[in-house]
């Protein structure tokens, strides 16, 4: 198949459909309308159905009854939406239900902007439902990711049975860069045996729930689920690097700050300032073990966000104190431009004493 | 090779189609490409525009604060955005939008009344077409007549097809005065 223009949502989308994703519920909110507009267009003709769902909390239920089914199902909305989700997520999580929801985010709080942000990141890998648990976050960066990353969610979901987050960003959701869907890639995944589907009274029927009374019993299905999140630790984990083998100074930035990261970076670069940029995918889990690799050699990291400084908190987590960590964003919608990027990475060196050309 | 190409003007005018005929061109013709448009309530009749770069390496950052061309289709976009063109960077206005020329003497900037040829030619939605024409016929980026044949069989529908294809032949010819 030849590479196509598309917008990241219409990526996310098509990209889903070529995953056997079989139901869609959704919501209109910018900037991720098109993933329902391309929805709509296309499930009938694939066997599947696109519902517009009475309200984002409809929507996320109406994907935990499909998902219960044994059925590939996705959700996506837009930050304000994505918060009016956070009940059906944890229960989700709670009965071990794989399931793709798509956050595109824009400004916030409150109903904030339509223009794009990251200032969801703590909510994606902190805290985006009650109780003990962790979702693997999947953080696209151009327009091929949206797709190649939307297929790696449901083979995730499926094989751990979790929820999986694709956290974009506006600016992704709505520029339009060449995509081959092609590229996207598929696993294997275990059979669901556990779905509540049609069996013809052949067995026992499966019981998906996520009450359970005595504490014992509590403790012993979350301990059996953070098994599982080992296992995602271990196998999951996903980055990209960018010069940064003899960099004084590292970048952390994921999405579209890790573009503007990597021009900052080239222009740099070309004053003699050895710039580099580690770009975390996998937001959880997230490149820890990578970042307190690098800070034997590298002097210092910056964390470059679409927000007041979020991420940066994991990245001096990462570091262990050893190395000083800065940060620098913009929020409300505003896009650092590279320049900006690049001024706060000359200062830095100035201060740290690297040799420039 | 990297150009960074801004084309502003009202929502309504074509700016983000014209950007995205540009971004198909430079996508068959192997290079890489990314196009940004301003989105939301721009669409609906505010300003709008949209970014493309085009470049034989990765790109980056999408954003273009500082164009190498650019297509300005109303006298808003053209305060705006013509101070910030590199220097030796290309202005195409459309004149009969913008009542005003360019003071700057780093960069080289063309004027065509687009949106009268548009109108007195019966092609009122097609302005942004003879735009691409006229910038076409001035820069050596795409080829006219595979930028016609891609504008006229793979991007547009069936029915605008012969406006698009008179609109981008009467910018390509257009001669200035």
């Amino acid at each position: 198949m030849a590479k196509v223009l598309m917008k990241g949502n219409e990526a996310i989308a098509e990209a889903a459909i070529e995953a056997g994703c079989k139901y869609y519920f959704g919501y209109p909110i910018t900037p991720q309308t098109e993933i329902s507009e391309y929805m709509a267009k296309r499930m009938p003709d694939e066997g599947g159905l696109c519902l517009q769902a009475e309200s984002e909390i409809a929507a996320i239920n109406m994907l935990l009854g499909a998902s219960a089914s044994g059925t590939r199902a996705m959700t996506s909305s837009s930050s304000p939406g994505i918060s009016l989700k956070s009940e059906g997520v944890s229960y989700l999580v709670g009965c071990d239900l794989p399931a793709v929801i798509v956050n595109v985010q824009r400004g916030g709080p409150g109903l904030g902007g339509i223009q794009p942000s990251q200032a969801d990141y703590y909510q994606a890998t902190k805290a985006y439902g009650h109780g003990d648990m962790h979702l693997p976050v999947l953080a696209p960066s151009t327009v091929q990711e949206m797709a190649t990353l939307t297929c790696e969610a449901f083979d995730i979901a499926d094989i751990y049975r979790t929820p999986v987050i694709i956290l974009a960003d506006g600016a992704v959701g709505q520029m339009m860069e060449p995509v081959n869907i092609a590229e996207c890639r598929s696993r294997e995944v275990p059979p669901k045996t556990w779905a509540a589907c049609g069996h013809g009274g052949r067995r026992r029927h499966n019981i998906i729930n996520s009450l359970l009374m005595d504490p014992e019993e509590l403790e012993r299905t979350v301990l059996a689920r953070f098994e599982r999140y080992r296992e995602i630790e271990k196998n999951e984990l996903a980055f990209a690097e960018y010069m940064v083998d003899d960099a004084d100074i590292i970048v952390v930035a994921f999405g579209i700050a890790a573009r503007i990261c990597r021009t900052a970076v080239d222009a740099v670069r070309a004053k003699g300032i050895k710039a580099g940029l580690l770009r975390p995918i996998t937001l959880w889990p997230f490149p820890s073990s990578r970042i307190l690799f690098h800070s034997e050699t590298a002097k210092a990291f910056l964390s470059v966000e679409l927000s007041m400084g979020q991420m940066v908190t994991d990245v001096k987590l990462a570091c262990e104190c050893r190395r000083p960590v800065e940060f620098f964003g913009r929020t409300g919608g505003v896009i650092p431009e590279p320049g900006d990027v690049a001024a706060k990475l000359t200062a830095m060196a100035k201060e740290l004493g690297c040799e420039t050309r | 090779m990297t150009k960074d190409i801004l084309i502003a003007g009202f929502g309504g005018q074509g700016v983000l189609f014209a950007g995205k005929a540009l971004a198909k061109m430079a996508m068959n013709s192997e290079y890489e490409v990314t196009w940004l448009p301003s989105y939301g309530p721009e669409m609906r009749g505010g300003a709008a525009n949209c970014s493309v770069i085009i470049s034989d390496d990765v790109i980056g950052s999408p954003l273009v604060p500082a164009p190498d061309i650019l297509i300005a289709m109303n006298r808003p976009s053209f305060d705006k955005f013509e101070p910030r063109i590199k220097p030796g960077g290309m202005l195409f206005a459309d004149s009969s939008m913008i009542d005003a020329a360019s003071s700057r003497t780093d960069i080289d900037a063309f004027y065509i009344p687009a949106s009268r040829m548009a109108s007195e030619n019966g092609l009122s939605r097609f302005a942004n077409v003879i735009m691409l024409g006229f910038m076409i016929a001035k820069t050596s980026l795409f080829d006219y007549y595979e930028f016609l044949s891609d504008l006229v069989y793979e991007i547009t529908r069936d029915d605008i097809a012969a406006g698009n294809h008179r609109a981008l032949s009467l910018g390509y010819n257009y001669q200035e005065k």
